[in-house]
Formats: structure tokens, C-alpha cells, sequence
């Protein structure tokens, strides 16, 4: 499902099936979409937070055309206990490797995955941040 | 031949691109087909200039002629040129038939009575369009042919597209001439510059595609809206507010392609607005500011902001009324009448 921000329009919840993963995009060139998130994240119940929210910051390819500073996305990942990736979906290789990344983690956080569940994401930034 | 011709007609085949050289010398017409199968288009263009050249002296070329390549020349590339309109007004409502003669006529015998050296050169094309080209000297120098004025004027519209000389004194007796010659009584300069003749001509002529506020509720753009093929299994949470933003831009931009414009330009004269506290500007001056929009092509990047989701559906009317108010350089004053359409002044 994608959607432009939070929150859902209320008129298609019960279309809705359950959510297992919420990718928050920000697009490195528009400091409007890293503002976005940020308001939306103010909606998110705070069950998701325990491995089903992540942020992927797109348009890393083209760095020369930055408008969002890196340590304010790193501190949101911080703040929000939730995973950074970075992509560029300008080139496909990229694109279908950070797809694939993300279907794995939705998988694990459908528990799809025995023995992982989306709270093993939150211990394992725990132990990056240590570094 | 005069070595001035020969050396301008030398400097214009230059500036031609390679392989539309032959093409533009069929169009002038001067050189006859056996003169022109004589040239060899294949060597470097510095050599081929000098057989042109050669030919023309054969032919015993002068600066009229010479004249007529050039207007071809920037017929063909006339959006290298900037070009600025201007709107006649007549006195009466009287419709006089258009005489082309007399209009040549009236024209020379203005400039010339101003100036006695002057190059006046017409070409008339098959869209009504009359271009004129004027190179300018004084009444001692002989006409630099290397900065001249062209006119556009399409007889049955009282608007004439200039590309003026960088002589900037030579626009008045310019302006004096037109209105002579085409029994106007008054010329005044809009406040609409561009590249693209054309697009000035679309917007002047309403040739564009403009959009009108009554609009049938059930009209969707489903065509235009989704570019990319849709997996039917990613679902658009948002899909009625985008096609209310698509259908919000139509409703401004319309279909069409919109005129090609580089630059906006707003003049402020406004005072400055701030908190009492902050001691800003408290002189009760307005504050001078120019704001320049540059692009490209403006009209479409403006057209494609709200779906590209870079802004809100409804973008400023300063911005949208470009094509219907016919101007891209604005002066905006001080609201004094709650009435917008006085907000913005010539």
C-alpha cells in the first residue's frame, strides 16, 4: 500500500488488511519529504516500533543534489529505534537488492520466519549503536 | 562587388550548421542550381564560405541581397534571438484593407526621412507573417549590418514581435515608423519577452490550449494520470486526493503543451511585513525586491510541480496568469483595493 502521508485516509480501512511493516521513504534531494515523515511519524501506534517501521532514504546516488543532512536522519532512525537503509532506485541493481532486503523483513515481521520476529531488528541496532 | 558584402555574406554562411547550408542557399535563391551543384559541401566550412563568396561576386552581390540570406537565417533559427512584443492601437474602429505596398512604403519613407543611411529589407512568409530587417547607421556612417532589428508583424493583428537592434536609441524611430506605416496611432511595449517567438505568437494569437473554469464533474484524466503501467497489486491509499491535485492542475494548465517561456520576472514595491519587536526596516519604505523564475521551459515545470508532488494543487495566481495576461515581468505594488485584479500593476 503507498501512501503520500499520515494518516490513512479513514474512508478505506476496511480494505485494509494488517499491517506488518511501514517503510518511511525520504528523498535526500527534498527536505519537504524528510518534514513529511516526520509528521506522520506522530500517528504511528507505538507497537510498530518494536521492528516494523524502518526508513529508506532514497536518491543516495546523486549527493551533489542533498538537501537533507545525514545526521538528521541517522538521529530519526535513533530516536524511533528503527533501521536506516539507504538506496538509489535510479539503478536497478540497487533497487532490487534494497527490494529484496525489504521483503525479508517483512517476512520476519509477518513471523513467516520461525525462531526470528521484528523484535530481533531493534537488538541488532542496539548492538551497532555500541560501536 | 562591395568587399563589406562579400565579407558578411562570408561571416553568415559560417554561422550555418554544416549540412544546412545547401538547403539555406536553395531558399535564397540567389545562386542559380548549377552554381550551387558546383560547391562542394564536403570540405570545411571556412573553405566553403570562400566559394559562396566566390560565386556571389560572380553574381555580383550587394547588400540587398545579402540582406535576404540574413533574414533567412534568422527566420529559420529565430530562437537564438530574444524577442519582445508590442501592441499597436488604432484610434477608430475603422477596418482598412492592408495594403502590403503601401505599408513598405510608408515604413522606408519614415526611417529613411529620420536616417538617411539605413538597410530596410522585408520577406514575406506564408503564415501572414512580414518580417522587416533593419540595419541602422547615422547620417554619416553607413548601416552596421551586424547589429540589425528585426520585425515580425502579421497584418491582421495589431501586435508586432521585435528583436531589437543592441542600438537601444535606434527603438523609438523604430516604433514611430510601425505605427506610420500600418495607420495605427499608438505602440506600446507588453511586458512579455521570450526565445520562442512561436510561443509568444501562441500566447498573443490564445493559439494555446487554455482551460476554462466550467468543466464537466465527470471528466477524469485517467489517460494522463497513471504514465507508468499500474501493478494492480500495490494499492494507492491517496488515490482520490491525487486525482483531485491532477485534476486541480488541469483545470489551470489544460492539455496542450504550454508556451515556451525562460524567465517570470515580479518586481516588488511592497512594504515589509514584520513583528513591531523586531525593529525591522521600520522606515515606511516600500521594500525593493526582484524575484526571477528561469527555466528551460517555465510554463511546463510549473504545470508539472503539483504532480510530481513538489507542490500544492493550487499554485499562485501570479504564477498561472502568465499566459492569459499575456506577461512574464510584473510589478507588484502595494494592495490597496481589496479587488485582486488591481494587486498587480503594468
Amino acid at each position: 500500500h503507498l501512501a503520500t502521508s499520515l494518516p490513512l485516509p479513514s474512508e478505506r480501512d476496511h480494505l485494509r488488511p494488517r499491517i506488518d511493516l511501514i517503510v518511511f521513504m525520504i528523498d535526500i534531494k527534498s527536505k519537504y519529504s524528510l518534514k513529511n515523515v516526520e509528521t506522520s511519524l506522530a500517528h504511528v501506534d507505538a507497537s510498530f516500533f518494536l521492528g516494523k517501521v524502518c526508513f529508506l532514504v532514497t536518491g543516495v546516488g546523486r549527493l551533489n543534489s542533498c538537501s537533507v543532512e545525514m545526521n538528521a536522519v541517522c538521529k530519526l532512525g535513533e530516536t524511533y529505534c528503527s533501521p536506516v537503509l539507504f538506496c538509489e532506485l535510479e539503478l536497478e541493481g540497487i533497487r532490487v537488492s534494497t527490494a529484496q532486503r525489504l521483503l525479508r523483513m517483512l517476512q520476519i515481521c509477518a513471523g513467516h520466519t520461525p525462531g526470528v520476529s521484528a523484535l530481533s531488528f531493534v537488538s541488532l541496532m542496539r548492538s551497532s549503536d555500541d560501536n | 562587388m562591395d568587399e563589406t558584402v562579400a565579407e558578411y555574406i562570408r561571416r553568415i554562411v559560417l554561422k550555418i550548421p554544416k549540412d544546412e547550408i545547401k538547403t539555406m542557399l536553395q531558399k535564397w535563391g540567389f545562386l542559380s542550381e548549377a552554381q550551387l551543384r558546383t560547391l562542394n559541401f564536403h570540405q570545411i566550412k571556412d573553405s566553403i564560405s570562400q566559394e559562396v563568396v566566390q560565386l556571389c561576386v560572380e553574381n555580383s552581390a550587394d547588400i540587398k541581397q545579402a540582406a535576404v540570406l540574413d533574414i533567412i537565417y534568422n527566420h529559420i533559427y529565430q530562437n537564438k534571438r530574444m524577442w519582445s512584443v508590442y501592441q499597436m492601437k488604432k484610434s477608430g474602429e475603422e477596418l482598412e484593407y492592408f495594403d502590403i505596398t503601401d505599408f513598405k512604403k510608408k515604413f522606408k519613407g519614415r526611417l529613411r526621412s529620420a536616417l538617411k543611411n539605413v538597410t530596410i529589407t522585408f520577406k514575406e512568409y506564408e503564415d501572414n507573417a512580414i518580417w522587416i530587417r533593419v540595419a541602422w547607421g547615422t547620417l554619416h556612417k553607413k548601416p552596421n549590418q551586424y547589429k540589425p532589428s528585426y520585425v515580425v508583424y502579421h497584418s491582421q493583428t495589431p501586435y508586432v514581435f521585435v528583436s531589437a537592434s543592441m542600438l537601444k536609441s535606434t527603438l523609438p524611430l523604430l516604433c514611430q515608423a510601425l505605427i506610420v506605416a500600418s495607420n495605427y496611432h499608438d505602440i506600446r511595449e507588453m511586458e512579455l519577452r521570450s526565445h520562442s517567438l512561436n510561443s509568444l505568437k501562441d500566447i498573443v494569437f490564445k493559439r494555446y490550449s487554455q482551460n476554462f473554469q466550467t468543466y464537466s464533474p465527470k471528466h477524469l484524466q485517467g489517460g494522463n494520470m497513471e504514465p507508468k503501467s499500474e501493478d494492480l497489486r500495490v494499492v494507492q491509499e491517496n488515490r482520490s486526493e491525487k486525482e483531485r491535485r491532477h485534476r486541480l492542475n488541469w483545470e489551470v494548465f489544460g492539455d496542450g503543451p504550454q508556451p515556451k517561456l525562460e524567465y517570470a520576472q515580479y518586481r516588488l514595491e511592497t512594504m515589509f511585513k514584520s513583528d513591531p519587536k523586531m525593529n525591522v526596516l521600520d522606515k515606511k519604505e516600500p521594500f525593493r525586491c526582484l524575484v526571477k523564475f528561469s527555466s528551460p521551459h517555465l510554463l511546463e515545470s510549473l504545470k508539472s510541480l503539483a504532480p510530481a508532488g513538489m507542490a500544492d494543487a493550487r499554485l499562485s495566481p501570479l504564477l498561472t496568469c502568465i499566459p492569459h495576461k499575456a506577461r512574464n515581468y510584473f510589478k507588484i505594488k502595494e494592495k490597496k483595493v481589496l479587488h485582486p485584479e488591481n494587486f498587480v500593476s503594468p
